[in-house]
């Protein structure tokens, strides 16, 4: 059977405020999807983090700006972009220390790469500064016929 | 409003406890941090962060442990942690917290935990 997929999206301000919204919106989709609690958990976050990068990082804690976030089911994962037309960075420069040397540096950077990293089974980047930033991350489902 | 976080702060023999309830992300981050530093400049260094009632963490809470646990450490205290449901804990597991930091069940293991080893050996 061809599968099924569907998109959906969100638009939100550049503010923090807004990230419950998003994990609102992040989770509605995984329980759609069938994804179980802790999966669901694991998806939100990665989200958010991606997005607290964008609206403290990309927009400089800009509100005029706009975050979108763009979600595409199908039969096998959920796959998350999530877009802004900030500065963008470059992500193979975003180290991922150890929490340990991290505490000792007196430093708490780049945790929210390590947790999408840990938490999605693809994280990938196009970067146009300025013009288009996307991230873009995939969770795929576990194996559903195997009963 | 759309990012309910609280705190509630106690006193159990000696120890402060701080108890968070809702979403602790990067908006809510600074309320924890002010709530960390306030208790660390009035010298009370010996922390619970109890987590039975926070529904969700993301980094920038994180930090907040991050930031302050050598300071406390420092000034010998130290910050236990108690009480994380299974998909908060998950987020500190999968940064290897619980090598770094006295994670425990719940408050009597915390304030158990004071007795047996002040501060953890990391």
């Amino acid at each position: 059977m061809a599968s099924m997929e569907r998109t959906f999206s969100l638009h939100v301000p550049s503010s923090t405020e807004n990230l419950s919204m998003i994990r609102d919106f992040v989770k509605s989709i995984g329980l759609q999807s069938g994804m179980g609690d802790l999966e669901v958990a694991k998806l939100e976050l990665a989200v958010d983090e991606a997005c607290s990068n964008v609206m403290e990082h990309a927009y400089g804690s800009d509100s005029t700006k706009e975050v979108s976030i763009r979600a595409t089911v199908d039969d096998s994962s959920v796959q998350i972009e999530v877009i802004d037309t900030g500065k963008g960075f470059d992500p193979e420069a975003v180290e991922q220390p150890e929490v340990r040397d991290l505490i000792s540096d007196k430093r708490t950077g780049g945790l929210g790469m390590r947790l999408m990293k840990s938490f999605m089974d693809e994280v990938h980047y196009e970067m146009l500064p300025g013009v288009k930033n996307e991230l873009k991350m995939i969770k795929r489902f576990p194996r559903r016929d195997a009963k | 409003m759309a990012n309910p976080f609280s705190i509630h702060k106690s006193t159990e023999q000696g120890l402060s406890v701080l108890a968070l309830e809702g979403y602790l992300d990067a908006h809510t981050a600074p309320e924890f941090e002010k709530a960390v530093q306030a208790e660390f400049e009035a010298g009370r260094v010996r922390l619970v962060v109890e987590c039975s009632r926070l529904n969700y963490i993301s980094s920038a809470g994180l930090g907040v442990f991050m930031s302050f646990i050598e300071e406390i450490r420092a000034a010998g205290g130290d910050i236990k942690i108690c009480g994380l449901v299974p998909k908060v804990f998950q987020v500190f597991d999968i940064l290897g917290f619980s090598a770094l930091f006295d994670i425990v069940p719940d408050l009597p293991a915390a304030i158990q935990r004071y007795t047996e080893a002040p501060v953890k050996e990391t």
